[in-house]
């Protein structure tokens, strides 16, 4: 019997492969971001928004990932006017690094500015993927409840960005926003939190600066 | 569900090592798992059984090492660790805590029975 020390992480294989697609993204000079949110939680409706405000200044691109063949999504992003590529995970319950390879050569990489890759909506599973992206923005929203942080902190860790949505439902559910940043800064301190709604776009212009000094300042 | 494709990894790095020290079988797995990390352990046993069937892992036990949050108060400078929900300064009360650690999930160590002439 012989022991020996290995000290590897396991998602190694993944995290190499994410680096293969950060060095593409890199060299056709594509910033890009992993959207993360619960079922729900508004990364469609946010992307749309996104778009609407930013393009055709910015160049964006949309890989949505889905765990069946539905393109309600896609189609809602090339409808308005974005080059829109859909994985179709097979059930499987989040994106990782080889099916956002199988993706990247189906875009026009040096015709774009920003990708933004919809991952499957799951806090779980999700955060022990990278995919090769510059940043891990989360979109949570209000109804979900304040309590998300402490529940799911493998994925507050990793993030660069959260946008809290559906603000214009605060009057209606019990939301205390001063408990939910206190578990961000735990987990994640001096984490860009921006507040909005989607629905009525309040908010929207703190979001778009960020993504916008992102996108300019490239691969921080 | 993600345990399936964590455990192909887990299965994957196994093989490699094992292979690179010429493992006849690998018997044992000792993992770290952080608090923070989102693994469930048991699925990964049930997983691992299944998909290791016609490799060098076959049969292998795995060993989790579960290891705690590790916190630290930013007002009174208290580190502590926790096991559970994460929680307010159990020395002052205080809700501006950090996280410092508690993400681990690496594979430790591996146990073999070595080929029986090793090549040079």
């Amino acid at each position: 019997m012989t022991t020996v020390t290995v000290v590897e992480r396991i998602m190694s294989a993944n995290d190499r492969l994410a680096e293969q697609n950060r060095a593409r993204l890199d060299a056709a000079g594509v910033f890009a971001i992993n959207l993360l949110a619960s079922p729900g939680a508004g990364k469609t409706s946010l992307i749309l928004r996104t778009i609407s405000a930013l393009a055709p200044s910015l160049r964006i691109g949309v890989v949505e990932g889905d765990t069946a063949s539905v393109t309600i999504d896609a189609d809602k992003v090339s409808a308005a006017g974005s080059p829109a590529v859909q994985i179709n995970t097979g059930g499987e319950c989040h994106l990782d690094a080889v099916m956002l390879a199988g993706a990247l050569p189906q875009l026009p990489l040096p015709a774009l500015d920003l990708l933004i890759v919809e991952n499957v909506g799951n806090l779980v599973c999700t955060a022990a993927f990278q995919l090769g992206t510059h940043a891990n923005v989360l979109i949570a929203s209000i109804p979900e409840g304040d309590d998300k942080p402490y529940k799911y902190p493998a994925i507050y860790r990793g993030l660069d960005a959260v946008v809290l949505n559906k603000m214009d439902l605060k009057p209606y559910v019990d939301f205390d926003l001063a408990y939910f940043q206190r578990g961000v800064e735990m987990l994640n301190p001096g984490l860009a939190l921006f507040p909005v709604s989607c629905r009525n776009g309040e908010g929207m212009p703190a979001w778009l600066d960020w993504l916008q000094g992102r996108v300019k300042r490239g691969h921080a | 569900m993600h345990e399936l494709a964590v455990t192909q990894s887990l299965l994957d790095l196994a093989v490699r090592k094992g292979s690179e020290y010429h493992a006849r079988r690998i018997t044992d797995l000792n993992l770290v798992i952080g608090r923070l990390a989102s693994i469930v352990d048991d699925s990964i046993q049930f997983y691992f059984d299944n998909l290791s069937a016609g490799t060098i892992c076959e049969q292998a036990r795995l060993h989790f090492r579960r290891v705690p949050a590790r916190l630290k108060c930013q007002d009174c400078g208290q580190a502590y660790e926790l096991e559970a929900d994460l929680t307010d300064c159990p020395h002052c009360g205080g809700a501006n805590v950090r996280v410092t650690g508690g993400d681990e999930f690496y594979l430790e160590s591996i146990e073999f029975d070595q080929e029986e002439s090793v090549p040079a």
